[in-house]
């Protein structure tokens, strides 16, 4: 892996895809300009996020003319992450993040973890993605996991047992909490306490992009960033603001980082089989006892 | 005050946004806001001059025969102190001819006209300043339901409204605002003498310590006596916020159809644009 990666840090506008694919093909030249092999959008960068009834009218399908196979050709040379939301064949509807590069669609994680509490409402409009597969880009072995899928951290150590050169992470997170004692936005702080954990347990580059804007009062947070499988950041953005950064990914850190501890020659991913087991077994045997317990019906 | 001490620097720069963002989709760049010699009206128009600039948003002062003249006197140091445009229209005809052709006297009712009055102001003068109207209700006034509904509690946009008044007071602070402004007792100035705490009952300080482990932290009844607060200031803190319930969300539609308005009729304020 030597790939230099553009965090593009947007203000996409809700439900209107044409505006998005214009401000997607500026961004590309901008980080084409900067020398970049990849850039990377938010979630549903696309799309805007709270769209609620406009999920459905905003929808794509793969395969047909549209602005995901526009994108695709301007991957040639450069390789794109772009968030969507995806119409399959059965009618329902993900939150996806395609990979575009070599002019084709290469891969297109639907998002797993899906935010259904506090303001989100995902579930009520989109189906769960059902897999964590990593694919081979032209710059590596890479994983997507589309913000809440970061937040269980079976998603990121199943892309660990897998081998990825970097975990790439789209959010559109809004950012909240301004009472912390160090001044840092709450939800930023989480994050990169988040971000740096990651890149240390699964000895990984995490490249993670956060859009901003605002929609009916919510402001999404920004602090896109990339850090280095040694949990240092060579490159953020200011949080609020509209921005592109960059940074080169190599496979030199990882082998370093990996050399000097390695965790995944010596991880025992069949404890963790071991444990779901148990568990999974001691929770059905849960069952049959409650189920034994139970008194009979009086008969009638 | 521990839970309630914001990040004012932080603060400012998500007020800012917003208020840039959300008029912006509608291609408005000004405001318009009614300054009544207050904390929240001051805080308000400090956020909408910084992300309009000063000569971009109208401040309108909208005194009443009966109100204090010390008001106005702070309301134009308000806005001498941020640069804003400012302008002064009287409400007392306006109101007085509803109030003494009906002969209302019960002061809930005239405070009601009054702030309703005011809303009839700032809504025709957005039109003429080309502006929308800025709300000045704070979160602890909000929750707590001290507001005329359609009255000072309506707005187009709400920078303050999910800050508690402690909160507000740290603002005021950070924007180097007029001392007489923030030293003053709060009051809604409907009648003279009147303050909001003894309105209320209870001060914004013990209002907000007790809601911000009720509201952000939710803490359940058993909790908050374990902390100390008085059983009976729970119970009416949490009765009036239930109350008041109806003074924060758009009238109640009954649903006929397959699609109903604020029901499962869903979209954001700026779709389409």
């Amino acid at each position: 892996m030597d790939c230099r990666v553009a965090l593009a840090q947007i203000d996409p506008t809700l439900g209107n895809l044409h505006a998005n694919l214009d401000l997607h093909l500026a961004q590309a030249d901008e980080a084409a300009a900067r020398g970049a092999d990849m850039l990377l959008f938010p979630e549903m960068s696309l799309t805007g996020y709270f769209l609620k009834d406009q999920v459905a009218d905003v929808a794509r399908s793969l395969g047909e003319a549209n602005e995901i196979e526009e994108l695709a050709k301007r991957s040639k040379d450069l390789s794109l992450g772009v968030g969507f939301v995806e119409r399959d064949r059965d009618g329902r509807l993900y939150n996806a993040y395609a990979f575009l590069e070599d002019g084709e669609i290469k891969s297109v994680h639907r998002k797993v973890h899906l935010v259904t509490y506090g303001m989100f409402e995902e579930s009520r409009d989109i189906a769960p993605g059902d897999a964590f597969v990593p694919f081979d880009s032209k710059h590596g072995r890479v994983g997507v996991l589309v913000c809440e899928d970061m937040w269980h951290i079976s998603s990121g150590y199943i892309h660990f047992l897998n081998g990825v050169d970097a975990l790439l992470i789209p959010s559109a997170s809004p950012g909240r909490g301004v009472t912390e004692t160090d001044g840092e936005m709450r939800s930023a702080r989480v994050w990169n306490t988040m971000l740096e954990a990651a890149s240390l347990w699964f000895q990984t580059w995490v490249v993670y992009v956060n859009r901003v804007g605002v929609e009916d009062g919510i402001t999404f947070g920004g602090g896109s960033r990339v850090i280095d499988p040694d949990g240092r950041t060579p490159a953020k953005l200011d949080i609020l603001e509209v921005g592109m950064a960059d940074a080169r990914m190599t496979s030199e850190a990882l082998q370093r980082a990996r050399l000097a501890t390695p965790l995944r020659r010596d991880e025992k991913p069949w404890l963790v089989s071991r444990a779901i087991m148990t568990a999974e077994s001691r929770s059905a045997i849960e069952v049959l006892k409650r189920e034994a317990q139970r008194k009979p019906e009086p008969q009638s | 005050m521990s839970g309630l001490d914001i990040n004012t620097e932080l603060v400012e720069r998500i007020v800012v946004g917003f208020l840039k963002s959300e008029a912006g989709k509608f291609g408005f760049g000004r405001c318009v806001l009614g300054v009544s010699g207050g904390i929240d009206s001051a805080v308000a128009a400090a956020i909408a001059a910084r992300a309009y600039g000063p000569e971009n948003v109208l401040g309108v002062m909208m005194p009443f025969r009966t109100s204090n003249p010390e008001s106005e006197a702070h309301a134009r140091e308000v806005i001498d102190r941020l640069g804003i445009q400012s302008r002064k229209v009287e409400i007392s005809q306006m109101a007085d001819g509803y109030l003494d052709q009906e002969t209302i006297e019960d002061p809930t009712r005239r405070g009601n006209v009054m702030a309703r009055c005011r809303m009839i102001v700032l809504y025709d003068l957005s039109v003429e300043w080309k502006g929308l109207v800025i709300g000045t209700s704070n979160k602890t006034e909000l929750l707590l339901g001290y507001s005329t509904q359609f009255g000072d509690s309506a707005s187009a946009l709400n920078p303050i409204g999910d800050l508690y008044k402690h909160q507000v007071y740290q603002l005021a602070r950070h924007f180097d605002l007029p001392d007489s402004v923030i030293d003053k007792a709060p009051s809604a100035d409907l009648v003279a003498g009147q303050t909001d705490e003894d309105d209320l009952g209870f001060t914004y300080e013990e209002a907000d310590k007790l809601l911000v482990r009720m509201i952000e932290d939710r803490l359940s009844e058993a909790e908050l006596i374990e902390e100390g607060f008085e059983p009976g200031f729970i119970q009416s803190v949490a009765h009036r916020i239930a109350l008041n319930q109806y003074k924060r969300l758009p009238p109640i539609i009954a649903k006929l159809g397959n699609r109903t308005i604020n029901h499962d009729f869903r979209y954001l304020r700026s779709w389409g644009h």
